[in-house]
């Protein structure tokens, strides 16, 4: 397939996807977990992929996410809520100091170079750490932010421990869709240039990638900001799914949710990340929530252990053997592409035939 | 014949350990140079060096009569100086066709006449551009870390003791392609425990011993030094 065709084939499936979620949403009722899940995991999606720059392409173990998302969520949230709405959103704070209101798209980008100037700051002195000494960092700098933004000092810029709401959200799933989309696309585009192939070179080897001449502390400064730009665009993501958001839901079980995420797909794949993001989405909000039924019967039995909480103690156990039998995740660090999906099958069924394959090329 | 490479007075420490003492050397331009010396004589730090990837201690290093101590590395490979790291260090989960553009990485220009050079002067790297590089049998891996380092088009290329944990045949290959390297004009600087091999293929050598050079001469000179032979050819002193 000429690289051309490939990129027809692959606009061609997007356009038909988006056009499947545009019929579905006309058929399938609104409120359907269906659409939770497409939803929370087209926006995981993309926090999984800018994580896994960072993780898998570039070999920085940063777990900071969950900071990033939460000041791309505040700033989105902060600069998007009405000016009428704002005396009963800060009622403890007198409409807060900011009375004005941003165009959704300009905040969302808002929140994603909020979430960049604070990685650009961190990174200066973190990433000189390596490996489990920059994820205890970053750890660190996520819970700090939570911190911060409950205090109430700050409460007239961040509402202090109440909640923020009242902002402009969305509803249709294809505005998720099409934002991670786009903030996807461009990922891999970096991850396929140049900049990309040094990231990569980091990754593998530090001393041998600097002795080609890669700057090291500019190129991994570079991946940081741009992982906690996408991080901070999600977070503003999360805060429109969520329709009100408060500091304390940005914990670190959410960066580890992530992180899970992007093992489970394969560290080093992006399309990876995006397929284990929507799985695991559906596991922990709606296929495993018949667990939670206590007066479960299959024909007269009554199916025991269960009750609420259960559908957890499964699910940790469905990531144990997840963990055990595809050590390096779903995909490995492989990408998922129609052209490989063809070749397999053009393959299968050359073995079929009993002769070579390649005379359908 | 002008000196390319100029070092005076180097040191190196690491802590209080001082791994190189006040050395200097030159590089002539075209010519093969080599350090010989036991592990620990300071070899390898002298090249990590004059690459900035240790900070020199004091002294100075001068290339083309600037100075260059101190300076960051991507500065001093984009003036032309390539390190091939000791213990090949290709970058394994990369293609090898990847890897030999990694080693472009400061040139904004086209790099297909380099691949083609680069490709002929291995054609084994030829027949595997698209396996990853840690597939790769020890010896493609230091001709892959090799042909990374002139995918920079330096003027010089310095080796870190390219014939490591090699098979004794393939480090005879790996000799005819520094000559064939040299033939095309690019000046070696080629660090060595493998003596012998490198006195063979070197225009001038030096001899390191705990941090300080302490012989120099012609290549041939020094393969018939008895010293040398008795320390590092395996030879014992005739009488």
């Amino acid at each position: 397939m000429s690289s051309k065709t490939k990129t027809m084939w692959n606009v061609g499936l997007i356009a038909a996807l988006l056009l499947l979620l545009f019929l579905l949403e006309q058929v399938i009722p609104s409120g359907s977990m269906f659409f939770t899940v497409l939803k929370k995991g087209a926006i995981y999606a993309l926090v999984a992929v800018s994580m896994n720059l960072l993780n898998g392409f570039t070999g920085l173990f940063s777990l900071g996410q969950a900071g990033f998302m939460l000041l791309g969520a505040y700033t989105y949230a902060i600069l998007t809520i009405p000016v009428e709405s704002r005396n009963s959103v800060y009622q403890y704070f007198d409409g807060g100091v900011i009375q004005f209101a941003l165009p959704v798209p300009v905040a969302l980008i808002a929140g994603g170079i909020v979430a960049a100037v604070f990685a650009y700051l961190i990174g200066l002195p973190v990433l000189r750490l390596k490996s489990d000494y920059l994820a205890i960092a970053t750890l660190g700098f996520a819970e700090i932010i939570r911190a911060v933004f409950q205090w109430d000092k700050l409460g007239p810029v961040t509402n202090g421990s109440n909640l923020l709401r009242s902002y402009p959200t969305f509803k249709s799933v294809l505005y998720p869709f099409v934002v991670a989309g786009i903030c996807i696309a461009l990922i891999v585009l970096l991850i396929n240039s140049t900049y990309g192939r040094a990231f990569k070179a980091i990754r593998d080897d530090e001393i041998a990638a600097e002795a080609m001449g890669i700057n090291l502390a500019h190129h991994k400064r570079l991946a940081f900001v741009i992982s906690s730009f996408f991080a901070g665009i999600s977070g503003g993501l999360l805060a429109m799914y969520q329709t009100s958001i408060q500091a304390s839901m940005f914990k670190s079980a959410m960066t580890y949710e992530i992180l899970l995420i992007v093992v489970i797909g394969g560290i080093g794949s992006v399309t990876g990340s995006c397929i284990s993001s929507f799985l695991f989405i559906a596991c922990s909000e709606w296929w495993l929530r018949f667990l939670d039924n206590e007066n479960l019967y299959i024909g007269s039995f009554h199916v025991p252990l269960l009750r609420p909480g259960f559908r957890k103690v499964v699910f940790a156990v469905i990531i144990m053997l997840m963990v055990l039998f595809y050590r390096r995740g779903i995909m490995g660090d492989k990408e998922f592409s129609l052209e490989k999906i063809s070749n397999f099958f053009r393959r299968k069924r050359g073995k079929k035939e009993g002769k070579g394959g390649a005379s359908h090329e | 014949m002008s000196d390319i490479l100029e070092v005076k007075n180097l040191n190196v420490s690491y802590g209080g350990i001082k791994a190189v003492k006040d050395i200097s050397f030159s590089v002539p331009k075209g010519q093969v140079v080599t350090l010989i010396g036991a592990n620990g004589a300071g070899k390898s730090s002298t090249l990590r060096s004059i690459v900035s990837l240790v900070r020199p201690e004091s002294g100075s290093i001068l290339w083309e009569g600037a100075e260059i101590a101190g300076l960051p590395t991507d500065q001093i490979v984009s003036r032309g100086i390539t390190l091939v790291p000791e213990g090949r260090r290709v970058f394994s989960d990369l293609s090898v066709a990847e890897n030999l553009k990694i080693g472009a990485y400061m040139r904004k220009d086209a790099l297909d006449e380099d691949l083609k050079w680069v490709y002929d002067l291995f054609p084994r790297l030829k027949e595997r551009s698209w396996q990853l590089a840690g597939t790769l049998s020890g010896g493609e891996q230091q001709m892959l870390a090799i042909g990374r380092a002139l995918m920079s088009r330096p003027k010089l290329i310095m080796m870190d003791e390219p014939s490591l944990g090699l098979a004794p045949i393939i480090v005879k290959g790996v000799f005819d392609i520094i000559r064939e390297i040299h033939k095309q004009g690019v000046t070696i600087l080629l660090i060595e425990q493998n003596a012998n091999m490198a006195l063979k293929a070197a225009d001038i050598g030096y001899v390191m011993e705990t941090g300080r050079i302490t012989m120099t001469g012609s290549g041939a000179e020094l393969l018939e030094n008895d010293e040398v032979k008795a320390a590092y050819l395996g030879k014992a002193k005739e009488k």
